[in-house]
């Protein structure tokens, strides 16, 4: 059975493709995807997000918990409201999925997973809460909606309940704060300014009406795919998965190997990858030649097949396409990538590829 | 699903023939096609000169979702080739049925037109995917 969000009847109003999406029915565009890539990188746009799980985590012992169960150290975040962005591992070292989690207070922090993967992560997160007697609660009751682009902001504080709206014109990037069932973060997947908002699911609708009066454009997941990928953001299950490291995947970043005596899951063999003399890398690269690049094209240094795209497609700010690849090597400053058997050149680069509406990506530097 | 032009002929995979009366014809792809595609970014077709063969692959086009295959509805050989697609794939989307054609085909079978759909056949066809 597909899942409908709160707001699948205003998306069929609004003329949106509807596709299915990790168990549920979301809109893949509204007429133009390129219109919408572009409305987030020069104004303002929405995405419907509710499909995509809010778990909260209560009890004494929650920091600590979540401290062992995350690659990412929750004891980074010391203001109330500060987000965090993490791997979830299994003991192998594989990524269970990536999610964002924000410390609320000391016995509470909230957590966003992805949709397709909700039912195993929350298996998976109640397992080994028990030893911490924590609580872990889904909120099936409640709807997100992202707002991003340069005036997201200045288009959605008008429209958020009073109370909110006063902390919310104050958040700081990568904090959030709450008040009642609203809960606002300055947050996104989009490389942009703005908000992710949840709020009760039967105030989604009315919420989506006034954005839209606003003139914020309705955008569906292949602007949100466009608009990540530019942003030298991970999707999890195509550019990682429980078979692949984050240290493989470009987030080493995340993964908080200090201090030393913190345990958690996933620890162990990634200690052990980092020592290894022969590790997989991940770059980004962009298209010098013709065509698109797309997942599982496989990438060249000469003649030695090194490795394969993750995630590729034409990126709209820049007019090219591009691409982030796992590989075997490094292949230095060029590579070819095979595209229907013919080999194209491009260029590797250290991603993001583009940043607040602007090209922003380096030559890679070279090891 | 009125909207399709009686004067082409068609095929299963979505592409539109347009028979200029002088042995050659006109090849695009069908509305229906660009709209299941989204934005189309990037077309790649035969040269002049070509030679192709009908149900053969003959370019691609590419969409910011997924690239697709043209397969040539004839045979015989390129005699032209629509050069602004390269700059404007977007045409396709705008006029698939004017505009946004592919190339032109001088036959080599001109008995192979007959083997197309009408507009009525390949609406069938459409209704069948609805399912």
């Amino acid at each position: 059975m597909v899942k409908k969000t709160p707001l699948y009847e205003a998306h069929k109003a609004a003329g949106a493709r509807m596709v299915p999406f990790g168990g549920w029915e979301m809109p893949l565009h509204y007429g133009s995807q390129l219109d919408e890539h572009h409305a987030v990188r020069q104004d303002a746009g929405m995405f419907d997000v509710s499909h995509m799980t809010v778990v909260d985590l209560r009890g004494a012992r929650v920091k600590a918990f979540l401290r062992y169960l995350l690659a990412n150290d929750v004891a980074r975040l010391k203001t109330k409201g500060k987000a965090l962005y993490s791997c979830m591992l299994n003991k192998q070292g594989g990524v269970i999925d990536d999610l964002i989690v924000y410390y609320m207070d000391d016995e509470w922090y909230r957590m966003v997973v992805n949709a397709a993967t909700t039912e195993k992560d929350l298996a998976w997160i109640e397992q080994q809460a028990t030893a911490y007697d924590v609580e872990v609660a889904p909120r099936r009751d409640l709807a997100m909606i992202a707002v991003q682009g340069p005036n997201a902001r200045a288009k959605a504080l008008p429209l958020l309940p009073d109370a909110v709206r006063e902390c919310a014109a104050e958040l700081k990037p990568f904090t959030a704060c709450t008040d009642g069932a609203w809960f606002v973060g300055r947050t996104g997947y989009t490389g942009e300014d703005g908000f992710e908002v949840m709020l009760p699911a039967e105030a989604a609708e009315g919420f989506w009406q006034d954005l839209l009066t606003a003139g914020v454009a309705p955008c569906g997941l292949g602007a949100r795919d466009t608009l990540r990928l530019e942003a030298g953001m991970n999707l999890y299950g195509q550019d990682m998965d429980e078979e692949t490291s984050p240290l493989e995947s470009g987030l080493e970043w995340t993964v908080s190997l200090e201090p030393v005596a913190r345990d958690f899951i996933g620890r162990s063999p990634l200690v052990v990858e980092l020592n290894s003399p022969v590790r997989r890398g991940f770059i980004g690269l962009l298209l010098e030649g013709r065509g698109v690049l797309r997942p599982h094209q496989p990438v060249f240094a000469g003649e030695q097949r090194i490795g394969e795209i993750t995630s590729g497609g034409f990126a709209p700010t820049l007019g090219r396409s591009i691409a982030f690849a796992r590989v075997e090597m490094h292949p230095g400053s060029h590579c070819d990538v095979e595209i229907r058997g013919k080999r194209v050149p491009a260029q590797v680069v250290q991603p993001p590829f583009v940043r607040h509406g602007k090209a922003c990506f380096k030559p890679l530097e070279t090891e | 699903m009125s909207n399709l032009p009686a004067d082409l002929k068609y095929t299963k995979s979505h592409e539109w023939v347009r028979d200029e009366g002088d042995g050659t014809v006109t090849v695009g792809i069908t509305d229906h096609a660009q709209e299941m595609l989204g934005d189309l970014v990037f077309v790649e077709l035969p040269e002049v000169g070509d030679s192709v063969d009908a149900g053969g692959e003959c370019g691609v086009v590419e969409s910011v979702k997924a690239a697709s295959d043209i397969f040539c509805p004839v045979s015989g050989e390129v005699v032209e080739v629509n050069g602004e697609l390269a700059d404007a794939p977007e045409t396709v989307n705008q006029d698939a049925f004017g505009e946004g054609w592919l190339f032109k085909v001088k036959l080599s079978d001109p008995a192979e037109m007959a083997g197309l759909l009408d507009n009525a056949g390949y609406e069938a066809v459409l209704a069948e995917e609805e399912h």
